[in-house]
């Protein structure tokens, strides 16, 4: 009887976002920086 | 937990003394603590925010992970495909990257609406942008040939079909005198009884019986050599 019920949850995982993803996102963020001159925002990415 | 209480009690009598804001407290026992005390309390978006505009690179790294299904959840409920919508994510963070570092954001303690409210109109854009230039996927069901093919004949088909073609003629060339000249009327000239009788110079039933006994010796030849005369 115990072999009629399969050990997997049925429930799907939770959709996740891939790693590289992630991993661009935060070096994006560290590599951004915005600088005020004047009055005007200028945008610079450190690559 | 004890040593975390005791942590945030010392913190706080520090604090007291110290006379600084409660904000700054959080934020003493933020850093202090992180390590030990992130899986079981969670600071609230406001904070992860402000800390992350301060220059606290971990802050956002919180933020992405305690949101990152929810929102990636959304965005494919819509799109439907796992690449599109990590590119929607991908834009959606960029955007937030962007707002929060030029200064522009404004706290309302909705960091999570504001967050689903950017990539609801990314995705908005994506659609609006696929409408004018509908993109088709390759998948198992659905084969992009199956809507656009090329209809010229290929070689192959060409020698197939000129190979019939000769073949057919040497059978007709076979037929009786009478039979072949309404079948080549018919057939090949497109015309109708009544024009083959006027041209003939027999009836229509004439006309119409040697049509049939044409097609009925074409077929015994093929039949009887078994010639294939399909492509």
């Amino acid at each position: 009887m115990a072999k009629i019920y399969s050990k997997k949850t049925l429930a799907t995982k939770q959709m996740q976002p891939k790693k590289e993803t992630i991993s661009f996102l935060l070096n994006y963020s560290k590599a951004l920086s915005f600088i005020k001159v004047n009055g005007l925002k200028f945008e610079t990415i450190a690559n | 937990m004890c040593y975390i209480w005791l942590n945030i009690n010392l913190n706080l009598t520090f604090a007291y003394y110290k006379k600084i804001t409660f904000l700054e407290i959080n934020f003493n026992y933020n850093q202090k603590l992180k390590g030990n005390i992130m899986a079981n309390v969670q600071l609230p978006d406001a904070l992860l925010v402000k800390s992350y505009v301060a220059g606290d690179e971990n802050a956002l790294a919180s933020l992405i992970d305690r949101h990152q299904s929810k929102i990636y959840g959304f965005i494919y409920s819509k799109v439907s495909d796992r690449d599109i919508t990590d590119d929607i994510f991908q834009d959606t963070f960029i955007k937030v990257i962007k707002t929060l570092k030029s200064g522009s954001y404004n706290e309302e303690g909705k960091f999570l609406p504001w967050v689903m409210r950017i990539a609801h109109n990314l995705i908005v854009d994506h659609f609006r942008k696929n409408k004018k230039m509908p993109m088709f996927r390759e998948t198992e069901e659905f084969s992009i040939f199956s809507i656009m093919s090329d209809n010229c004949p290929n070689v192959e088909s060409e020698m197939i079909t000129n190979q019939v073609e000769s073949d057919l003629k040497k059978l007709i060339e076979e037929l009786p005198n009478d039979q072949k000249e309404v079948l080549f009327m018919r057939i090949y000239q497109d015309l109708s009884f009544k024009e083959i009788s006027e041209l003939t110079g027999v009836s229509i039933n004439t006309a119409l019986g040697r049509m049939r006994y044409a097609l009925m010796n074409l077929r015994k030849v093929i039949d009887k050599h078994q010639i294939i005369l399909t492509n």
